[in-house]
């Protein structure tokens, strides 16, 4: 009965902070290593830009979501504790991309991703969750799918890291809309 | 021992999948809808019809690399779609997504592909797109 489990949890777990502190750190430790090669860093700094453009998404996303008066209070409260790991992420990619000599994109308007992610469609929790775990599990795969191209190995191990947070949100959004789970192994990037 | 349960699929989800049967590409040990393949691998940046991280895939098909107007591209993309002449075809589309660094040296996307077969599930449904 894990979906059933799932989904209680998720509608009734409220936000407590997990990574950023620790992840902050972690990327800014790798950064100074990455700063003496810097072809190698300067590739590195546009793929983790790259990730800084998810991470701004789904921070709105996840605004979009919390402000649409859709969402009941014990998936509301889940939908901020997600939102504020794409903070942490968010924190730590800055950090790391400004130690590393790069410029950090910007964050475009709330207006702006509402268009781009189609939020006036958006008209039931349901539809938020969808919606969310879409993009939970693209941002994942997405992680994941460019581990092989960083120089520098331990922001590799990194974006593995950032890819379980998304898997694992993908998986709490799956059990919340009682949706099976993956029916073969290795389902997650390819 | 634990035991796990996977909930049975519901029948708006049986009927969606009678109806798009066609649209369906074997993956490995799965059937996986081309689009619900490509949401999965390329959804976390694109869409087909609205630009986001990466910009929008439709019109795909024959397009010039870095020629979407409204989009920020990095110089090497836009080079390569105004100095080199590159377009988007079944051809380019393989090499961009094995090694986009091979075909591109200096874009921005890093985000590669391994499974050929998903490769192949993708890009044709890429090239689908009006």
């Amino acid at each position: 009965m894990l979906i059933q489990a799932t989904r209680r949890h998720f509608m009734g777990h409220s936000a407590t902070g997990v990574l950023s502190i620790a992840a902050v750190g972690l990327l800014s430790g790798v950064a100074t290593g990455a700063q003496a090669q810097s072809m190698d860093a300067s590739k590195d700094v546009a793929i983790l830009n790259v990730a800084l453009g998810l991470e701004h998404e789904a921070i709105n996303a996840y605004q979009l979501g919390a402000g649409s008066n859709l969402l009941q209070k014990g998936a509301l409260d889940v939908a901020l504790l997600f939102q504020s790991h794409h903070k942490a992420h968010r924190d730590a990619l800055i950090a790391t991309i400004e130690k590393m000599g790069g410029k950090p994109v910007m964050e475009k308007s709330l207006a702006d991703y509402a268009k781009a992610l189609g939020a006036d469609g958006l008209k039931s929790q349901t539809d938020v969750l969808m919606l969310a775990a879409k993009l939970e599990l693209g941002a994942a795969n997405a992680y994941l799918g460019v581990i092989p191209a960083f120089k520098d190995a331990k922001l590799a191990q990194i974006a593995g890291r950032l890819a379980s947070d998304e898997t694992m949100h993908w998986t709490a959004l799956r059990g919340a809309l009682a949706q099976a789970l993956p029916v073969g192994a290795l389902s997650f990037g390819a | 021992m634990p035991t796990f349960q996977v909930a049975p699929m519901s029948t708006k989800a049986r009927q969606y999948a009678a109806l798009t049967f066609a649209a369906f590409s074997l993956v490995g040990h799965a059937v996986v809808a081309a689009n619900e393949l490509y949401e999965a691998r390329c959804g976390g940046c694109h869409s087909v019809a609205q630009d986001r991280v990466g910009p929008r895939h439709s019109g795909l098909a024959n397009r010039l690399a870095g020629s979407v107007k409204e989009f920020g591209y990095s110089q090497a993309l836009l080079n390569a779609g105004t100095k080199d002449g590159l377009r988007w075809s079944a051809v380019t589309l393989e090499r961009w997504l094995t090694n986009p660094e091979a075909l591109v040296p200096g874009q921005a996307m890093g985000y590669s592909l391994a499974n050929p077969q998903e490769r192949k599930v993708i890009i044709d449904y890429l090239l689908s797109l009006p």
